[in-house]
C-alpha cells in the first residue's frame, strides 16, 4: 500500500516540474497557478488540479498522504506555495489581462466586478475529511513508531499552522492590491491590507503560534531553565533591530508604492495617447477631408468604430487561426469595401482548417453579396460550433430573390457558395423571397470538419 | 395607456443622452436624465418612470449596482441596458441583477423605441448579441443533470427561439418560422430571461473567462 501510495504522490510535483520546464521551451507557455479562489489553505491544490487536468481532491488526498512520508507532501506544499504565483482561477474578473476598456471601467469604478460564488459546504466538509485522514495516517504512524521524534512533531505542527495562517493574510494582501482597494500608506498596511481587525487577528495568531512553536520546541530540547535568557536575547536583538531598520524600510514600501503607481499611471497615459493619435485622430483628420461624403464619412466611422470596440472590448479572440476569429475579419473587410454594417455573433469556437477556412470563404462571399445587392442596412452572421456541426447563418433584410428563377451565370451563389461548400462535404442553402429578404446557410459536419 | 411611456435616461455621456434625447422623444417622453449612480436613483425615485434606458458602465458602481439600489425599494422598475460595451460578464451582470433586456448603443431610433415599450410591457429584449451570449452560458447542458435542473438548461424550444434571434430574425420573424404566435415568442424569451437571472449555474459568472475551443 505504501508503495503504490508513494509512486502516485511523487508523480505529482515530479509532472508539473517537468511540464513547466518543456513548456518553457514553446512559445505559449502554460504556467501554473496556485488559485485562490476556492482554496482550502494556499491553493496550492486547487492551482496543481487545474494544471495537470484533474479534480482537486485527488491531488489533496495526494498532498495529505504524501505528507506522512516525514512530511514530504507539507514540505512540497510550503515550497509550491512560496514557488508558484496566485491568481484568482474561479473569477475572470482578477485575471491580469481583462480588455482595456473593462479594465479602465473597473479602475474608474463605473462597473460592478462579477463575484464568483463559492461553494463552502462541500469545501469545508473536504477539509474536515482530510484533515481526519491525515490526523489518523499520522497518529497509526506514531503508534506503530515509524514517526518523528514528538518533541520535534509537534513543534513542527505547530510552527506549520502559523506559517499557514501568516501566509494566507499576505496573499489576501496581495489580492487587494490587485483591486486596487489598499488603503493609505499606514505603517501595517502592508500586512494588514483592508483587512481591519480580522487580519490584524489572523496576523496575531499566525505569529503566536510561531512563537510557541519556537518556545515549545527550546524547552523539550533545553529545558525550562535557559528558555527565559534565550527569550530575553532574542526580544533585545529583535528590539534593536527593528529600532534601527524600521523606519527605512517604512520609507522604502511607501516610496514603491508610490513610484509604482506613478508608473503604471503614465504607461497607461502613453498607451492611450499612442493609441488615439494613430487611429482616432488620423480618422477625423480623413473625415473633415471627405465631409461632402456621406457615404466615405460613415464608412469611416464604422471602421473606427470597429477598431476601438476591439481595443476597448474584445475579449481575447485567437487571433488568426480560429473560425470566429476568421468570420469577424471577412466581415470587417466587407464593411470596408461595401459600405456594409455586419454584426457577427459567435458561439463556441472552432480551429481553423481546410474545410472550416472553406466555410469562412463562402460565408463571406455570402457577406458580399448580401452587402452589395440586397440594400439592407444591416447583415447579420451568426455562427454556432456544436459537437455534431459547424453552422453559419447570413442574413439581411434587403430586397432578395427568386431562389428558383436564378440565372446560371450568378456565379456568385452556385460556384463560391454551393460548389465550395459541397466540395467539402457541407451544405450550403440559400433561401430568399423577392422583398423579404436572404439568408444563407452553410453548415459543415464534425467529422468532415475534422 | 394613458400618455405616452416616460423614459429615465442613465448615462454618463451628455452627449449621447442628448442624442438619444432628440431620436425618442417625439414617441415617448423622457422625464429625467442622470450621469451617475447616486443621482440615478435620486432621479428614479422622484420621477418613477415606465422605463430606465442604462448604461452598463456609469461612475459609482455600474449599471448593475442602480438596478441593485432602486430594486430594494422600487421592485417593479424595469430597466433596459445600452451599452457600446461588449463585455460579456457585464452585459450578463445587468441582466443578472434584473434587467429586462440589452440593446448596442447603435441601435436606430424606432428600433429603441419599440424596445422600451416591449420592455414596458413586461416583455423582454434581447439583442443578437445576448441571445449568442446566452447559448454560450448555457451551451452544453443538456447532458448535466444537475439539482436545479429545469433552471439551468434551456428547452429545446427556447434554444431554437435564441437561435433565430442570434441570426438575426424580429421576434415577428421568429414567431412566422417557428408556426408560432408572437406572445408565445414573448413567453420564451422571458422565461429565457428569468433563467439567466436565477440560474446558479456557476459558469453563467465565469463563461467569458474561457472560449470554448471545440
Amino acid at each position: 500500500m505504501t508503495i503504490s501510495v508513494m509512486t502516485s504522490t511523487s508523480a505529482v510535483p515530479a509532472g508539473t516540474a517537468s511540464s513547466g520546464a518543456t513548456a518553457n521551451a514553446t512559445p505559449p507557455v502554460r504556467r501554473a497557478y496556485r488559485l485562490t479562489e476556492g482554496q482550502l489553505v494556499g491553493g496550492v491544490a486547487s492551482g496543481l488540479a487545474r494544471h495537470l487536468g484533474t479534480d482537486a481532491l485527488w491531488v489533496r488526498l495526494a498532498f495529505v498522504v504524501a505528507s506522512s512520508l516525514s512530511g514530504f507532501g507539507l514540505l512540497v506544499y510550503v515550497v509550491l506555495w512560496r514557488l508558484l504565483p496566485q491568481r484568482d482561477g474561479a473569477d475572470s474578473d482578477e485575471t491580469p489581462d481583462r480588455p482595456a476598456g473593462v479594465d479602465a471601467a473597473t479602475r474608474m469604478g463605473m462597473r460592478t466586478p462579477v463575484k464568483a460564488r463559492r461553494h463552502p459546504g462541500s469545501d469545508v466538509g473536504q477539509a474536515v475529511a482530510l484533515l481526519a485522514l491525515g490526523v489518523g495516517v499520522l497518529l497509526l504512524q506514531q503508534q506503530l513508531g515509524w514517526g518523528l521524534d514528538s518533541r520535534v512533531l509537534w513543534p513542527a505542527f505547530i510552527a506549520v499552522a502559523g506559517l499557514a495562517l501568516l501566509w494566507r493574510q499576505a496573499d489576501e494582501v496581495q489580492r487587494q492590491r490587485w483591486r486596487g482597494a489598499t488603503p493609505g500608506a499606514s505603517l501595517l498596511s502592508p500586512l494588514v491590507g483592508g483587512g481591519g481587525w480580522a487580519a490584524a487577528a489572523r496576523l496575531m495568531t499566525g505569529a503566536a503560534l510561531l512563537a510557541t512553536a519556537i518556545t515549545v520546541f527550546i524547552v523539550q530540547s533545553s529545558g525550562v531553565s535557559v528558555l527565559g535568557e534565550v527569550l530575553g536575547a532574542t526580544l533585545l536583538a529583535l528590539l534593536g533591530l527593528g529600532l534601527l531598520v524600521g523606519p527605512w524600510v517604512q520609507r522604502l514600501v511607501a516610496d514603491l508604492a508610490t513610484e509604482r503607481r506613478a508608473r503604471v499611471r503614465s504607461e497607461e497615459r502613453a498607451d492611450m495617447a499612442a493609441h488615439l493619435h494613430d487611429s482616432v485622430l488620423q480618422t477625423l483628420a480623413l473625415l473633415q477631408r471627405h465631409a461632402d461624403d456621406p457615404r466615405a464619412v460613415s464608412r469611416l466611422a464604422r471602421r473606427q468604430e470597429r477598431e476601438l470596440r476591439a481595443w476597448l472590448y474584445e475579449d481575447d479572440i485567437p487571433s488568426g487561426a480560429s473560425l470566429c476569429a476568421a468570420l469577424t475579419g471577412a466581415a470587417a473587410e466587407t464593411e470596408d469595401l461595401h459600405d456594409a454594417v455586419i454584426e457577427v455573433v459567435c458561439v463556441g469556437d472552432a480551429t481553423l482548417d481546410d474545410a472550416t477556412a472553406a466555410l469562412v470563404r463562402a460565408a463571406r462571399e455570402a457577406m458580399v453579396n448580401a452587402a452589395r445587392h440586397s440594400g439592407a442596412a444591416k447583415v447579420d452572421v451568426y455562427a454556432e460550433v456544436s459537437a455534431r456541426a459547424l453552422e453559419v447563418f447570413v442574413r439581411d433584410r434587403g430586397v432578395g430573390f427568386d431562389a428558383v428563377a436564378l440565372p446560371e451565370d450568378r456565379m456568385g451563389v452556385r460556384q463560391s457558395i454551393v460548389g465550395r461548400m459541397q466540395r467539402h462535404g457541407g451544405t450550403a442553402e440559400v433561401r430568399s423571397t423577392p422583398g423579404g429578404g436572404t439568408e444563407v446557410r452553410l453548415s459543415l459536419a464534425r467529422e468532415a470538419a475534422g | 395607456m394613458s400618455g405616452p411611456l416616460r423614459v429615465a435616461l442613465v448615462d454618463d455621456h451628455a452627449m449621447f443622452r442628448s442624442g438619444v434625447r432628440a431620436e425618442i422623444g417625439q414617441q415617448v417622453s423622457v422625464v429625467g436624465e442622470a450621469a451617475d449612480v447616486d443621482s440615478a436613483i435620486e432621479v428614479i425615485g422622484q420621477t418613477s418612470p415606465d422605463v430606465v434606458l442604462l448604461d452598463v458602465h456609469l461612475p459609482g458602481g455600474g449599471g448593475s449596482e442602480v438596478v441593485r439600489r432602486v430594486h430594494l425599494k422600487a421592485p417593479d422598475t424595469k430597466f433596459l441596458a445600452l451599452s457600446v460595451s461588449d463585455a460579456a460578464e457585464d452585459v450578463i451582470g445587468v441582466i443578472r441583477v434584473g434587467a429586462r433586456g440589452y440593446v448596442t448603443k447603435n441601435i436606430t431610433g424606432p428600433e429603441l423605441v419599440a424596445a422600451i415599450r416591449r420592455v414596458a410591457d413586461g416583455d423582454a429584449v434581447f439583442s443578437p448579441r445576448l441571445a449568442g451570449f446566452v447559448l454560450d452560458a448555457f451551451a452544453g447542458t443538456i447532458e448535466v443533470a444537475q439539482i436545479d435542473e429545469d433552471l439551468d438548461r434551456l428547452t429545446e424550444r427556447e434554444r431554437e427561439v435564441m437561435r433565430l434571434i442570434a441570426r438575426g430574425y424580429a421576434y415577428k420573424e421568429v414567431a412566422k418560422e417557428l408556426f408560432i404566435s408572437i406572445k408565445t415568442v414573448e413567453t420564451h424569451v422571458s422565461s429565457v430571461l428569468r433563467k439567466l437571472q436565477l440560474s446558479s449555474r456557476h459558469e453563467l459568472s465565469r463563461w467569458a473567462s474561457d472560449r470554448r475551443l471545440i
